[in-house]
């Protein structure tokens, strides 16, 4: 486990980490981004908004921003959000709060029909 | 053998190899299959289509799967349908019905099921997986069956009662969720990470599944005698169908089957009212589609966040088409159009369809004098539901002559009033 995962480290193993802890939300993980979380499914981060879940899964998983976010900063436009299951994009996007307890998951966007 | 170069991602060109993936590494593009079109071009002749198989893999060699005519249901081929009645009846001189209703589980979604469920099984998995508005649902289950494959099908709780029944008869394993497609197609995508081993035919394996809908472009064209149309009307849920249609008039194009023609195929798209993200794009000029939910009673068109809804923006606006969309009353209305003029009976998004191709000729997108087919996808014996209370039936009479002539008085009255 890198040295920073008290930032962003895998679920069940943040609260251990003490900086964290209660006040954290998880983050899943999708396949195509694994191999920056080594390998880990769920990451936790400190609650705030969504985009300060994505600041602190930089930090923690350098790169992980640039795949999420575009040059101008806003979200990619095959990258599904979602806070407790509601997309983001019905919220208020990168602004939308993330609540300590709640998922923040990362899905592809292509799929379905 | 087929001419598969392999996957390529729409949006920033990374190549990947011809497996179980759907979407880009890095950018979260949507991957799709790359072709040799030379070598292609090379063997491929209207002769050799025309003495293969009636079904889709008359046009093997153009979709991505290496098995010599698979085994299946017989999915494509379906008539193409000089629709005269309904053409005099909206002023169109030659309009076209691609009666997708008569495929094996009577709706489109066989054609690309067998593609997907073909090149699942050259990759080895033996369980396929679906998250469905209930036409896939009924495919996925019945493929499945026939070749001996489990089967996950995930759909919304709240679906036609006969597309329900008609895929759990097949006996794989059927999950309503709580929820609307748009969440259960997410919830696939978070499944397919978890179960590997599953081909979700619209997730995993998804760029091959998307081409089965090239077809419908090959059989428009073969069925006009290798000529194309001028202009097409297709319903959008995903926007996956349109966009392959439109790709398939392209390749047809690039394997030299067909002449390219003055101005290429015009497409244009149909949604309801009360699920039109990409309809409403189009309208206000809007480069990206925006996610709503959806209510309406076209259920297999109810897609709020489609995946493919950009791009079917991008080919409706670049063939100068337009996207339409009608208000559940107008779908029903279309239902009932195309049943009495055509002798068809389509789905709720035929019924879509057919309304929109009413607005598009009103409004002057659709001109009267130009080459125009229509694209119905699916069976109305599936929705029977969206006539209760709007289709009237006359109360039960005596079985007497008296009672039937009196009836029929009555009946005839009514009409000439109206």
């Amino acid at each position: 486990m890198p040295a920073d995962a008290a930032a962003a480290g895998e679920v069940g193993e943040a609260s251990e980490a003490g900086e964290v802890g209660d006040r954290s939300v998880t983050v899943r993980v999708p396949a195509q981004l694994r191999s920056l979380t080594a390998g880990n499914r769920e990451v936790a981060t400190p609650a705030g908004t969504v985009l300060s879940v994505i600041e602190a899964l930089e930090a923690a998983h350098p790169g992980i921003q640039e795949r999420l976010l575009d040059e101008a900063g806003t979200l990619r436009r095959f990258v599904n959000l979602f806070v407790a299951d509601e997309d983001v994009r019905f919220l208020d996007g990168l602004s939308t709060k993330v609540a300590p307890g709640q998922t923040v998951s990362i899905v592809p966007a292509v799929a379905g029909g | 053998m087929s001419f598969v170069r392999g996957l390529s991602c729409r949006e920033c060109g990374r190549a990947y190899p011809a497996e179980a993936l759907h979407v880009c590494e890095w950018c979260f593009g949507p991957l799709e299959v790359t072709y040799d079109h030379d070598a292609m071009r090379e063997v491929l002749t209207r002769q050799r289509i025309a003495s293969g198989p009636r079904n889709l893999w008359r046009y093997a060699d153009l979709l991505p799967v290496d098995t010599h005519e698979p085994p299946g249901l017989g999915a494509g081929f379906t008539p193409l349908v000089n629709a005269e009645r309904l053409g005099a009846e909206l002023g169109i001189s030659e309009l076209y019905l691609k009666d997708d209703t008569r495929n094996p589980t009577g709706s489109f979604k066989d054609r690309v099921v067998s593609v997907a469920l073909t090149k699942a099984r050259e990759l080895g998995f033996r369980v396929a997986a679906c998250a469905s508005t209930g036409n896939l649902a009924n495919s996925v289950a019945a493929h499945a069956a026939r070749l001996g494959m489990e089967s996950v099908v995930l759909i919304p709780h709240d679906l036609e009662a006969v597309k329900v029944l008609t895929t759990a008869v097949f006996g794989g394993r059927l999950l309503p969720i709580d929820g609307n497609y748009d969440d259960v197609n997410r919830l696939c995508s978070e499944l397919a990470d978890e179960y590997p081993e599953w081909a979700f035919v619209n997730v995993n394996l998804r760029p091959y599944y998307s081409e089965g809908s090239k077809t419908l472009a090959f059989e428009v064209a073969e069925q006009l005698g290798w000529e194309l149309p001028d202009h097409v009307v297709v319903p959008i849920a995903s926007g996956s169908q349109l966009t392959k249609i439109d790709k398939g008039f392209s390749e047809l194009v690039a394997t030299g089957l067909v002449d390219a023609g003055v101005r290429g195929v015009r497409v244009s798209g149909a949604q309801a009212a009360g699920c039109s993200p990409v309809a409403t794009a189009f309208a206000s000029g809007a480069e990206d589609v925006r996610p709503v939910k959806p209510s309406t009673i076209a259920k297999s068109l109810a897609i709020g966040n489609p995946a493919d809804g950009g791009y079917a923006l991008d080919v409706v606006r670049r063939t100068g088409g337009a996207v339409g969309s009608v208000t559940d009353d107008e779908i029903v209305d279309g239902i009932r159009l195309l049943a009495r003029t055509e002798g068809i009976f389509a789905e709720t998004a035929g019924g879509v369809t057919v309304a929109t191709l009413v607005k598009l000729v009103d409004s002057g997108v659709v001109k009267r004098d130009e080459r125009v087919v229509v694209y119905v996808t699916g069976s109305g014996l599936k929705t029977v539901e969206a006539l209760v209370g709007r289709v009237s039936v006359a109360e039960p009479i005596g079985a007497t002559l008296d009672d039937v002539a009196r009836a029929l008085n009555a009946d005839f009255v009514t009409k000439a009033v109206a």
